[in-house]
C-alpha cells in the first residue's frame, strides 16, 4: 500500500505528455459539458421553481430523482441513440468527445436543474410578492432570481463539474476509451486498474482529486468574497 | 385608474375575519393615510388595492375595470433588495417597461439623485443602512412613475431623522403627481403628511375624514380612544 | 455585464465544440481487451498510422461485445479471437474479408501454493477437473469474451457444469479485473498470455498450466460488411487489414515483447 502510494507520487511529479493529454481532454469535456448543462439547467431549474403549471410537483420529483441517475444507464441510452443503427446514427458521433459531452450533458443537466430549483425556489418565496407588485413576467422573475442567487448557484455548477470530471460509466460507453482520442482521466484509471497498474491509476486519481479540490477551494473563496460584498 | 372603488370587501383567510364590509373610494389626488390598531387589516387593504390579494367577497374596480391598471407601485414594510448594486435594484421595476438601456439608466440615476443615493449607485444594496434601504425601495417604486403608490409602514423601523427624510420624499413624490395611500402606526406622521385619514378597526372602516377634522373632532368612540391612547406617546417619541 | 457573460459562454462553447470535433481520416476498430491491455496496439498502431496517415481508434471490449458493436454498425473493422463466433459473424453477412492475423495461447493462472494441484498435469481438461474438485475458487470472465468462450468449451469437455459448483465466480469483467480478483481471492483463472505478461498486480499468481495444444488462441480480423452499413470506411479499413496481414505488419507483431518474451505469433497466410 505504502509502496504503491510512493510510486504514484513519483509518477505525478514527472507527468508525461500522454498523461497531460488525458488530463487536458478531461478538462475540455468537463468544460463543454458544464457550459452546456449550465445554459440549459439554470433556466430550466429556475422555471420549475417559479412557474406554476400542472404536474410541477411531478417534474420536481423527476428532477430530484434524476440527480441519482446511474451514469451507465445514460451511457447506454445515449449509445443507442448515437449508434449507427440508432436514430442519430447518420451523424457518426459515437466514440467521439462530442458524444461524451452529449452523454454527460444529459447526466449533468438534471443535477444542475434540481439544485437550481431548490435554491431559486427558496429565493422566490422571499421575492414573489414584490416581483408581482412590479408586474414581472415569468422571464423577468427568472432572470432576476438567477442573478440574485448567482453565488449560491456556483455550488450547483460546481456539483455538475464534479460529476462530469469524476463520471466514468457514460464516457466509457459512448467514448470507447480510445487512446489519444476519447481517453479521459476516469476511463484511464479504469483501464490502468484493469491492467493491474495500481500506481498509475492512483497517480491519475490524485490529479483528479487535486483538480476537484482546487475548484472547490476557488468556489468557497468566491462565496466568501460575495458574502462580504453583497451581504 | 381612478377612482378606485372598494365595495363591501370581505377578507377572511382561514375563517379569520381581517376585513369585513369595507367600502372605500380613492380619488385622483392627495395622500391618504390608513391608521388603526395592530391587526386592523391595514396591510391587507393596501395589497387588495394593488391587486396582489383577492378579497373573498365584495368588489374592487379601478375606474370601472376589474383588473388593476398598470401604474400601481407598492413599497412593502420590509422591502427585499436583490444581492446586487443600488443602481440595479433601483432600476428593477423598469424591467417590464421595455425601455431602452440608456433611457432606463437615465431614469434610474435621476431617481437615485432625488432620493440622495446617486453617489452610492455602485455599492451593494444589502449593505445600506435602514434609512437608505427604505429610500432605495422608494426610488425603485418612484422610477416606475406610478400613478398610485402604496406604502406599507414606510418608516416603521427608522429613527426620527431618517423618518423625516422619507416623509420629505413622500411629499415630493406626491407633488410629482402620484396618488399616495399609506399605512402608519405613527399618528404624528399621519397628521403631518396626510390630506385625509381612513380609520380602520376590527376589519371595518370606522371613519374617513379630512386630516384636520379627524384629529380635531373624531366622530366615533373608537377613534377618540385611539387618538387619546396613542397620540401623546407617539409625539414624544418623535421629538 | 450579463450580456458580456452570455457572449463569452457562447464563444467558449463554439470554440470547444469546434476544437473537439476535429476530423482526421480514421477508422474504428472494435477489438478485445487482450490486444489493448497487452500493449500490442500501442506498439503496432503508430507504425501503421505513420505509414498511411489513417488514425486507428481502438474500442476495446470482450470479443462478444466487439462483434455486437460491429453488428450495430459502430465499427469499421473487427479484430477478435473466437473462431466459431467469427465464422458465425461472417456467415450471417455482418463481416467480410476475414483473415487470420496471429495467435497466442491461453494459460491457467493460479496461486503459487497451487492448492488444487493443477501443476501436475499438462492436460488442460484435466486441469479444469482438478480445479473443480479443489476448494480454491475459479474466476470466470463471464463476459462473453473470446477467453470466456474458450473457458466454457473446456468445462464442457470436462463434463462439468461450473455453475453448479460453489467455487465458480463470474466477474463479468475484462481480463485485467478478472486477474485482479483471482489475485485477491487466491483463485484460478484462464488468461490469455498477452494480458498476463503485461499484468502488473500479480501478487501470488503464477502460470500453473500452459502448452496444451487446445490452449491455442487464434486472432482474426475482418471488415464490417459495407453492403450492410454504407458508412463503413471500406478503403481505410481494408488498408488496415491488408497491412496487418502484410509482411511488415506481421513482423511488427512478432517484434512486440515484454521482458524479452514474445506475446503474439504471426499466422497470416500471405
Amino acid at each position: 500500500m505504502l509502496n504503491t502510494l510512493l510510486e504514484a507520487l513519483s509518477l505525478v511529479s514527472h507527468l508525461d505528455n500522454q498523461v497531460v493529454a488525458i488530463v487536458w481532454l478531461s478538462f475540455k469535456v468537463a468544460l463543454a459539458t458544464v457550459t452546456l448543462a449550465t445554459l440549459i439547467g439554470l433556466p430550466l431549474g429556475a422555471l420549475v421553481a417559479v412557474a406554476s403549471f400542472p404536474g410541477r410537483g411531478a417534474v420536481t420529483v423527476f428532477l430530484n430523482a434524476m440527480m441519482g441517475l446511474p451514469s451507465v444507464v445514460v451511457g447506454v441510452i445515449v449509445y443507442l441513440f448515437l449508434s449507427r443503427s440508432g436514430p442519430f446514427g447518420d451523424m457518426g458521433l459515437l466514440y467521439s468527445p462530442t458524444a461524451m459531452v452529449m452523454a454527460q450533458t444529459v447526466l449533468v443537466v438534471p443535477l444542475i436543474a434540481a439544485l437550481t430549483r431548490q435554491i431559486v425556489e427558496d429565493a422566490w418565496r422571499v421575492y414573489a410578492t414584490e416581483f408581482r407588485s412590479m408586474h414581472f413576467t415569468l422571464r423577468h422573475s427568472v432572470v432576476a432570481l438567477l442573478y440574485d442567487c448567482r453565488y449560491s448557484l456556483v455550488v450547483a455548477v460546481l456539483a455538475g463539474t464534479g460529476r462530469s470530471l469524476s463520471e466514468v460509466g457514460a464516457v466509457m460507453i459512448v467514448g470507447g476509451n480510445i487512446e489519444g482520442y476519447t481517453r479521459v482521466m476516469t476511463t484511464a484509471i479504469a483501464l490502468e486498474t484493469a491492467k493491474g497498474d495500481l500506481p498509475l491509476s492512483l497517480a491519475l486519481g490524485m490529479v483528479l482529486l487535486t483538480v476537484v479540490l482546487l475548484l472547490n477551494t476557488g468556489a468557497y473563496h468566491l462565496r466568501l468574497w460575495a458574502m462580504r460584498k453583497y451581504g | 385608474m381612478f377612482p378606485i372603488s372598494l365595495s363591501n370587501i370581505r377578507f377572511t383567510p382561514d375563517g379569520r375575519t381581517v376585513l369585513t364590509g369595507v367600502d372605500l373610494d380613492i380619488d385622483v389626488d392627495g395622500i391618504t393615510v390608513i391608521i388603526g390598531p395592530n391587526g386592523a387589516g391595514k396591510t391587507v387593504l393596501l395589497r387588495i388595492m394593488a391587486g396582489l390579494q383577492t378579497p373573498h367577497d365584495g368588489a374592487i374596480s379601478w375606474n370601472g375595470d376589474k383588473t388593476p391598471a398598470p401604474g400601481i407601485a407598492m413599497v412593502f414594510q420590509h422591502p427585499v433588495l436583490l444581492r446586487s448594486s443600488v443602481f440595479h435594484n433601483a432600476g428593477l421595476g423598469l424591467k417590464p417597461f421595455g425601455l431602452s438601456r440608456a433611457e432606463a439608466k437615465r431614469r434610474t440615476m435621476q431617481t437615485l439623485e432625488r432620493v440622495g443615493l446617486a453617489h452610492r449607485a455602485e455599492d451593494s444594496a444589502r449593505l445600506l443602512s435602514g434609512g437608505e434601504r427604505q429610500r432605495l425601495a422608494l426610488a425603485r417604486a418612484w422610477a416606475m412613475r406610478p400613478k398610485l403608490l402604496l406604502l406599507d409602514e414606510p418608516t416603521a423601523a427608522l429613527d426620527p431623522s431618517a423618518t423625516d427624510v422619507v416623509e420629505g420624499l413622500v411629499r415630493e413624490i406626491r407633488t410629482d403627481g402620484t396618488r399616495i395611500v399609506m399605512t402608519t402606526h405613527n399618528l404624528g406622521q399621519a397628521m403631518r403628511i396626510s390630506d385625509d385619514i381612513v380609520f380602520l378597526a376590527n376589519g371595518r372602516v370606522i371613519e374617513r375624514a379630512p386630516t384636520s377634522r379627524f384629529f380635531a373632532r373624531p366622530q366615533s368612540t373608537e377613534a377618540k380612544l385611539f387618538i387619546q391612547g396613542e397620540l401623546p406617546w407617539r409625539i414624544s417619541f418623535d421629538n | 455585464m450579463a450580456n458580456f457573460f452570455r457572449q463569452l459562454t457562447i464563444f467558449l462553447c463554439v470554440m470547444l465544440m469546434a476544437g473537439i470535433a476535429r476530423a482526421d481520416e480514421s477508422i474504428v476498430v472494435s477489438s478485445t481487451t487482450s490486444t489493448e491491455q497487452s500493449g500490442l496496439f500501442g506498439h503496432i498502431l503508430p507504425i501503421f498510422e505513420a505509414k498511411t496517415g489513417i488514425k486507428v481508434k481502438v474500442v476495446a471490449l470482450g470479443t462478444g461485445q466487439a462483434l455486437d458493436t460491429a453488428r450495430r454498425g459502430d465499427a469499421d473493422v473487427v479484430f477478435v479471437h473466437d473462431r466459431p463466433a467469427e465464422d458465425k459473424f461472417v456467415a450471417e453477412g455482418w463481416g467480410v474479408e476475414r483473415r487470420d492475423v496471429m495467435y497466442n495461447d491461453f494459460v491457467i493462472v493460479g496461486p503459487k501454493t497451487d492448492a488444487s494441484k493443477v501443476k501436475g498435469t499438462p492436460d488442460v481438461v484435466e486441469g479444469f477437473r482438478r480445479i473443480a474438485a479443489g476448494s480454491a475458487p475459479f474466476i470466470s470472465r463471464g463476459d462473453k469474451s473470446g477467453t470466456n468462450a474458450a473457458e466454457l468449451r473446456f468445462w464442457k469437455e470436462a463434463n462439468i457444469d461450473p455453475k453448479a459448483w460453489a467455487g465458480y465466480k463470474e466477474a463479468g469483467a475484462g481480463m485485467g479485473p478478472t486477474l485482479n480478483m483471482a489475485a485477491a481471492m487466491s483463485g484460478y483463472t484462464l488468461a490469455d498470455r498477452g494480458t498476463w505478461l503485461s499484468f502488473k498486480n500479480r501478487q501470488d499468481l503464477e502460470i500453473v498450466l500452459a502448452g496444451d495444444k487446445r490452449l491455442f488462441n487464434p486472432y482474426g480480423v475482418m471488415l464490417v460488411n459495407p453492403a450492410k452499413y454504407p458508412h463503413v470506411k471500406k478503403e481505410a479499413g481494408m488498408k488496415f487489414i491488408d497491412w496487418i496481414t502484410s509482411r511488415e505488419g506481421q513482423e511488427s507483431i512478432a517484434a512486440y515483447k515484454i521482458n524479452g518474451e514474445q506475446l503474439f505469433f504471426p499466422s497470416a497466410k500471405n
